[in-house]
């Protein structure tokens, strides 16, 4: 088995994107060099390889340019072969009434809770970096919710906004608003977005709370001097420093209500999505599989994909800003 | 430093209290009858049917076929979980040893080919996997709920980085030795990576524990739903029910956030480093 020392190789562009579910912190800065010294070998590397990459080309790339190709088809209802029909599936999704209020749904409810679920755990992150009494316990009440999945939030939601037991629906009763959940759009759109939101808090928390914590003393210590008003401070000094974060974390908050609310969503429609707000995500598995319509859910997925194309596009351009900042 | 006030402390508890309260709701909740919660509503109290419900929902056999049980579907999540975790855990640590300790032509794109897959989430490409599973005859398995999961790069993002982060030392040491490559894995890479491969367990094992849309897709067959999916059944036999099993809806979400909130609880310290310095 031969060894040799290895030309450092260009690092990975998409090293950069970290841990799909939640490490972009921080990017790999630069080229990263390869391990000096290396294995060379003509089959084990591939052997190695193979395992995953047969996972991936079985059930990521195969499906994906599945996606893609039969986006341009109409499928026969009855299974009898499909035509080629050029972009009028995307035509078809893009010009309708009903897609394009999903899709205005979706943008308000992806602003609503990126901004409250971030405003909030910063808010928590702040308070609890400042106290020193109870501190750990704080963390721990404050965090320990957050691998609770969405449909299990999504149950609880519906509890607690249900018109018959629901504790809110109740207090709210004593002030004239009498909500229905599943009924009334607006209450659901209502319920969703506080359950998705109060999924999405202790995850921020975490983030900004450690981004704080890395914030050297001498950097606090001279603002204290500097500058004695505690909101002045945080505006001109904290904040800058954790604007960072606060980057890495609006990317994954969109991806999460683009994309994770999925299962909250489901929950909360109970199978009636015809007067209930959904999401696009939730169109594209209602168009597919309740629909049986495979073109148009295909071109609505494909039109998911660039949203998640810009998206990254966007992050890298705030993580190079990033790399100035540290 | 600071003056901690009063408001700190409190604004602290309303979070807290808003964050946990729901949880706490559900729990208390489900020990009561549905009845009492039909006319009572959902109680913050302790109720006397704790181990009537649970009894219920882990043992009584329910669904259209009324062959699945809870604890049928707490082992289905189970196995989701585990066997997710380990195969990411054997497909990741081979593919990173790969890529960063072998010299090989095709090193770079295979690095590429398994990088991309970061960025497109399985609910944007649903509808054509589902097609594939079918095409291979694999919906209402086991290999076809965990397998196409596995085909994505986290973990191998995960191992590459720990791997760089190894001393060349130790690799020129072992060759010294005269190791080659199996032994240089076996031996030294993979005792070295204890803590790391237990931490990625967890955190994975979550992640397959959590899984709603890719099971509700795959298993039509009811001995293969999970907990994830049996609330979604849970949920389906309620239409049309006069006085809905609140108390067993609760206990099924009880049953589910147990694993994931025991282990963030317990594994506080190690999930944060997890998330916040995956990639230094």
């Amino acid at each position: 088995m031969a060894y040799t020392t290895s030309q450092p190789q260009p690092g990975g562009f998409l090293s950069r994107l970290g841990f799909g579910a939640g490490a972009r912190k921080k990017p790999a800065v630069a080229a990263e060099e390869m391990k000096r010294v290396q294995f060379t070998s003509p089959v084990l590397p591939y052997l190695f390889l193979f395992p995953q990459l047969a996972v991936i080309f079985i059930f990521f790339y195969w499906p994906s340019v599945q996606a893609v190709s039969s986006s341009f088809y109409l499928e026969d209802p009855f299974g009898f072969g499909s035509t080629f029909v050029g972009l009028s599936n995307y035509t078809d999704v893009l010009f309708s009434a009903e897609y394009q209020s999903i899709a205005l749904f979706t943008a308000v409810f992806t602003v609503l809770v990126t901004f409250l679920s971030l405003s909030i755990g910063l808010l928590l992150a702040v308070k609890a970096d400042r106290v020193i009494r109870g501190a750990s316990t704080y963390k721990t009440l404050l965090i320990a919710v957050y691998a609770i999945a969405a449909p299990v939030s999504g149950l609880i939601g519906m509890m607690i906004f249900d018109q018959h037991v629901g504790p809110f629906v109740k207090m709210m009763s004593y002030f004239g608003w009498h909500m229905q959940v599943g009924l009334n759009y607006y209450d659901t759109a209502f319920a969703m977005t506080v359950v998705a939101v109060w999924k999405q808090i202790p995850y921020n928390f975490i983030f900004f709370l450690s981004g704080l914590q890395n914030v050297p003393v001498s950097v606090r210590e001279a603002a204290m001097i500097d500058c004695r008003s505690g909101l002045r401070r945080f505006w001109t000094v904290v904040l800058p420093l954790l604007a960072p974060t606060a980057f890495f974390l609006l990317t994954i908050n969109v991806t999460y209500a683009l994309f994770d609310t999925f299962g909250i969503i489901d929950v909360m429609v109970k199978d009636k999505p015809a007067n209930n707000p959904v999401t696009l995500v939730y169109k594209v598995y209602a168009d597919g599989f309740r629909g049986n319509d495979i073109g148009g859910s295909s071109a609505q997925s494909v039109i998911l994909m660039i949203v998640v194309f810009v998206l990254t596009i966007f992050q890298f351009r705030f993580m190079e800003r990033r790399v100035h900042y540290n | 430093m600071y003056r901690i006030r009063f408001t700190d402390h409190l604004i602290l508890i309303l979070g807290a209290l808003f964050l946990c309260m729901p949880v706490v709701v559900a729990f208390m909740t489900s020990t009561h009858t549905a009845a009492d919660i039909h006319s009572n509503g959902l109680s913050l109290a302790w109720g006397d049917n704790f181990i009537a419900t649970y009894e219920k929902v882990l043992t009584q056999k329910g669904g259209f076929t009324g062959d699945i049980t809870g604890a049928r579907m707490v082992m289905n999540s189970l196995i989701l979980g585990i066997g997710f975790a380990v195969g990411k855990i054997v497909l990741s640590m081979l593919a990173a040893y790969a890529i960063v300790y072998f010299r090989f032509p095709m090193a770079t794109l295979s690095f590429w080919v398994i990088f991309t897959t970061l960025l497109l989430p399985l609910e944007v490409r649903i509808m054509p996997s589902y097609q594939v599973m079918s095409d291979l005859g694999m919906l209402n398995t086991y290999s076809g709920l965990i397998v196409p999961l596995l085909a994505s790069a986290t973990g191998t993002f995960y191992f590459r980085q720990f791997f760089k982060s190894v001393p060349e030392e130790l690799l020129e040491a072992a060759r010294i030795d005269g190791a080659g490559p199996f032994k240089f894995f076996i031996d030294i890479l993979v005792p070295i990576s204890r803590t790391m491969i237990a931490a990625i367990f967890i955190i994975m094992f979550v992640y397959g524990w959590n899984q709603y849309l890719w099971p509700m897709m795959m298993t039509t067959d009811e001995s293969f739903f999970t907990l994830m999916r049996g609330i979604k059944s849970i949920l389906q036999v309620w239409v049309g029910s006069n006085i809905p099993d609140y108390n067993e809806a609760f206990a099924l979400a009880i049953l589910a956030m147990l694993p994931p909130v025991a282990i963030v609880v317990i594994f506080q310290s190690w999930f944060i480093k997890g998330l916040t310095e995956s990639d230094k």
